[in-house]
């Protein structure tokens, strides 16, 4: 008895994965028994089952890490903060991808379950501590994705994309497992924490090591979407049905930094001057390719798919300085484009509609005739993503910045301002073609109120969290220190 | 009531003006809007005038001072305060602020809501890049008042607006981001601070002030503007409405050349030393070389936007004579500047609102139909030429007085500009205003009416009052600029 009750206590600080889990099964089974009249039962579930486990999250919040499942799992500060913002981002997700979805007969249940087994995955991996369960995590989340982007089955674009995701995104998790094996031969253990330990004191193994570490970058950067392991991202987010570009576009993108945080940050700490040199590289080719692509780019979501290389590129430098510093601004900054990705692509489902994708710059030509609120918080998404105070995309790019500088790369940190500036010509092309140019579509533009909803406090926080940066800057912080 | 937090007013009560005025929504209520927004120009400009008469100008030290702290994580404080060399800034500020809003009463007939907001949230943020004693919320003014112009000459401006809009928006961005890693720098070598004065007191090697000196002077320079990095500011001006220019050539150039002030010399005053003759030598080329591209304009907007770089290469020449009597005449410059471009400008519009257009061919004999609108151009072109007993005078005088004293060829080079000013300002007015009529529109122009009048004879005063008793400007940045000028005196070299 006692020892069950043992059992059962292990699994406690897993109990949001779990009932995940058991949500995702019941959705999976009740949709199948339902018609097409009530479809909107998956739907509610799905935003239950976020809210049921962001209950469970926030109700047991760790001030210090709790290690589990004899090792597996970790529950720290790090991963609550991180759940409760992909819970948040899924959400945002499904109330933007109502419409769209149903306008396109997407509006099924295989839509909510696929996303919440990503999310599911996403979990695991911010709660991993583990070799194995970082895999695993990863892969169900990107199982989960490849078979979202194929969703629209008609569509050769979407299966094209799916197809490539799918063999460059194996290659990848094979690079990354070929790594891991690597640093498991030097290290003689998969947990991250044992393997801290051993590298501690160095290792006279240090060629199988420095390989490993390599494929291990290689197989991350691919997942990030870093140069020069990018080339499926524009092509995805330009393939996938919008609803699914706008998912891939901003939960993962919080999966990928603990991901790398974990990995890098305290798996490989005491590597740091290993991979630091190659994040450099990956980051400053990145935010170069990344922007000056974009410039040529007259598909928003391939604009915003190049956009998004440089970005995680900017992400990288607060990793790469190696730093708790680092990492809380490299946090910091994820949340941040999290939220300006949700909004920027939520903004093209609300442009569409039946029949017809808002996914052309041109589609954006004199918005602020048409709608000036949607404009106006257009406007925020894009002078935030260009890092122009007082939206908070600005102290995002301050705080990577100020962690580079700190570790004595000031060149780097110039070198990211001139690519920003670059990339500030695309979005403020953006603004142009809304506040400039008379519109050639005129349209009216209806959305369902809760869409709308969303979408003003969306573009509104961006502001809000310019004019008062601190809490959220603090809450990163704060996680970074209590989980190292 | 609010005395302790007078600065803040001034910064915020524009902006949150400038929301309301959206709010109040489409064209359909633009009257509303335009209601609004002089209401809240006034209400900006009132509350600025406790800065005049509660500043005590016999101390350097920081006054109107309020401190909070702001983002804790970074040890940002949200820190306000002036002194002699910002609060006249403010008050000009405010003061054309209401004149743009009244200059657009009637040419703006499209999106009116949006054109005030965006002027009035600008004027707020202008207000605090003058008030900011902290790096960061400096720095996000600085910014983010590049936000509602862009706006202003892409949305309201001529049809090369979208080059014009870039072009200034990526110029002046260019300047700011290098000045932003140079403030991370900062940070980290006082110790983790971003206190604009604590920056005043850290010691730096002579690489890294070298480095810095010219990371600020491009972003300050592109701001002023400097040769060669000008070249953005006539297509801006002509490109944007009258308002826009207005505020352009008074206001933000004045961004950069307080930069110079607060920034610069103070933080970095070795290298400002080493390279002062580098300055010196961009600004006189902008004196003389600028002035005779103003000779050979066809476009009046254009002719005094070149005229307008050539004035603040007076400004930067000043400051780096680093005397008292050169930056003050920098300085008085500045302010006069503000008001004789401002007037300029407004004027230019009065006849573009009538003629429709720039060009100086286009006019002629304007005297005959208009000679209210002529005497008060003609007040306006003196000054801008430098005539004695204008505003415009005083300023030239002193620093060319100040670059006597420093080298005989600084101040020659300088007092071209005496000729060449008179030269395009009073060429330009004798094509414009006299002569017969040879095109027929001008026969249908209107004087000016009382708007205007209101307008143009406020800034009239102000011209005159400055060029005859200047002592009330000088008395309240002696003492602050004396007291830079002893920091800037000391080495910053560990």
């Amino acid at each position: 008895m006692s020892t069950l009750s043992m059992n059962l206590a292990q699994f406690a600080p897993a109990l949001p994965e779990i009932f995940v889990l058991v949500m995702v099964s019941l959705i999976l089974i009740i949709d199948a028994a339902v018609d097409d009249s009530k479809r909107y039962l998956s739907y509610v579930l799905s935003l239950l089952t976020l809210a049921g486990a962001a209950f469970l999250t926030a109700r047991d919040l760790s001030s210090m890490p709790v290690l589990t499942l004899g090792g597996l799992f970790i529950d720290d500060p790090l991963s609550d903060v991180l759940k409760l913002f992909l819970y948040l981002t899924v959400a945002v997700v499904l109330v933007y991808s109502r419409d769209y979805l149903r306008e396109r007969g997407l509006y099924k249940g295989e839509f909510f379950v696929l996303a919440l087994f990503a999310l599911l995955g996403m979990m695991v991996m911010v709660s991993a501590s583990h070799f194995l369960t970082l895999y695993l995590g990863l892969e169900l989340l990107s199982l989960s994705l490849y078979a979202m982007v194929a969703l629209q089955r008609d569509s050769s674009v979407a299966t094209e994309a799916a197809m490539k995701y799918f063999v460059l995104g194996a290659l990848a998790s094979g690079m990354l497992l070929y790594g891991m094996s690597m640093v498991y031969g030097v290290t003689g253990s998969l947990a991250l924490g044992d393997m801290a330990i051993a590298l501690q004191d160095g290792t006279d193994m240090r060629i199988p090591l420095v390989f490993g570490v390599v494929f291990i970058v290689a197989g991350l950067a691919f997942k990030l979407g870093a140069v020069p392991f990018h080339m499926w991202v524009p092509d995805v987010y330009h393939g996938a049905p919008t609803a699914v570009t706008l998912f891939i576009g901003s939960a993962p993108k919080i999966a990928a930094f603990a991901f790398v945080v974990r990995i890098l940050g305290q798996g490989l700490e005491s590597q740091v001057i290993e991979w630091r040199d190659m994040l450099v590289i990956l980051a400053v080719l990145s935010m170069a390719v990344g922007n000056i692509a974009a410039i040529a780019q007259t598909n928003l979501k391939r604009m915003l798919a190049y956009s998004t290389i440089s970005h995680m590129g900017f992400m990288l430098l607060g990793i790469l300085a190696g730093s708790q510093n680092g990492y809380g601004s490299a946090m910091f900054y994820v949340l941040v484009y999290a939220l300006m990705s949700l909004g920027s692509f939520g903004m093209i489902l609300l442009l569409s509609r039946a029949g017809f994708e808002a996914d052309k710059l041109d589609d954006f030509k004199g918005l602020n005739q048409r709608s000036p609120w949607l404009a106006f918080l257009m406007l925020l998404l894009m002078f935030s993503m260009a890092g122009v105070p007082p939206t908070v995309g600005f102290y995002a790019k301050l705080a990577v910045l100020q962690a580079v500088v700190e570790i004595g790369y000031v060149w780097l940190a110039i070198a990211a301002v001139l690519f920003s500036l670059v990339g500030a010509f695309y979005y403020l092309r953006i603004v142009k073609l809304m506040y400039f140019d008379t519109p050639h579509d005129t349209t009216p533009i209806t959305n369902s109120p809760d869409a709308r909803i969303i979408m003003s406090a969306n573009g509104l926080a961006i502001l809000a969290l310019g004019i008062v940066p601190q809490p959220l800057m603090a809450v990163c912080m704060h996680a970074i220190d209590a989980s190292f | 009531m609010f005395g302790q937090s007078i600065l803040s007013l001034v910064i915020w009560v524009p902006i949150l003006a400038g929301v309301a005025v959206l709010a109040t929504g489409s064209d359909r209520n633009a009257a509303l809007a335009r209601w609004v927004a002089l209401a809240g120009a006034l209400l900006g400009l009132i509350v600025a005038v406790p800065l005049f008469t509660g500043f005590d100008t016999s101390t350097s030290a920081m006054q109107f001072v309020e401190k909070a702290s702001w983002i804790p994580a970074f040890n940002i404080h949200y820190h306000l305060g002036v002194d002699g060399i910002s609060m006249p800034l403010i008050l000009l500020n405010s003061f054309i602020t209401v004149l743009v809003v009244i200059a657009g009463w009637k040419v703006i007939q499209d999106k009116v809501a949006q054109y005030m907001a965006a002027f009035l949230i600008m004027s707020g943020l202008i207000n605090g890049v003058f008030a900011s004693l902290d790096g960061i919320l400096f720095y996000v003014f600085f910014e983010g008042m590049l936000i509602p112009l862009y706006l202003i000459v892409g949305v309201w401006g001529g049809p090369n607006r979208v080059y014009a809009a870039f072009k200034f928006f990526l110029y002046t961005l260019l300047g700011s981001l290098l000045m932003l890693v140079s403030m991370i720098y900062l940070y980290f070598q006082s110790g983790g601070s971003f206190d604009i004065q604590t920056w005043h007191a850290t010691t730096l090697g002579m690489t890294a002030q070298t480095l810095m000196f010219f990371a600020f002077l491009l972003a300050f320079g592109v701001k002023v503007p400097m040769w060669p990095v000008h070249t953005w500011l006539p297509d801006a001006h002509v490109e944007a409405p009258t308002g826009g220019s207005v505020v352009l050539a008074a206001i933000t150039l004045k961004v950069g050349a307080y930069g110079f002030l607060r920034f610069i010399l103070p933080i970095l005053p070795d290298a400002s030393h080493e390279f002062a003759w580098f300055v010196i030598m961009l600004s006189l080329i902008a004196v003389a070389y600028i002035g005779l591209v103003a000779l050979a304009q066809s476009d009046m907007k254009k002719l005094i936007a070149y005229s307008s770089i050539a004035h603040m290469g007076f400004v930067t020449l000043g400051i780096f004579m680093f005397s008292p009597l050169g930056v003050e005449g920098g300085l008085v410059q500045m302010i006069s500047h503000g008001f004789v471009s401002a007037a300029l400008f407004l004027c230019i519009g009065v006849m573009y609102d009538r003629l429709h257009s720039r060009q100086i061919k286009d006019y002629g004999g304007l005297v005959n139909k208009m000679p209210l609108f002529a005497a008060f151009f003609m007040l306006f072109a003196m000054a801008n030429a430098g005539l004695p007993a204008t505003s415009g005078f005083v300023g030239e005088f002193m620093v060319i007085m100040a670059a006597t004293q420093v080298n005989f060829w600084f101040a020659f080079v300088a007092a071209t500009t005496l000729i060449f000013g008179a030269a395009y300002t009073l060429w330009m007015y004798k094509r414009v205003v006299f002569g017969s009529i040879t095109n027929p529109k001008v026969e249908d122009m209107r004087d000016v009416d009382p708007r205007e009048i209101l307008l143009l004879g406020a800034l009239a005063i102000c011209v005159l009052a400055m060029g005859l008793y200047p002592k009330p400007f000088t008395d309240v940045m002696h003492v602050s600029v004396v007291d830079l000028l002893a920091h800037v005196a000391q080495s910053k070299l560990p």
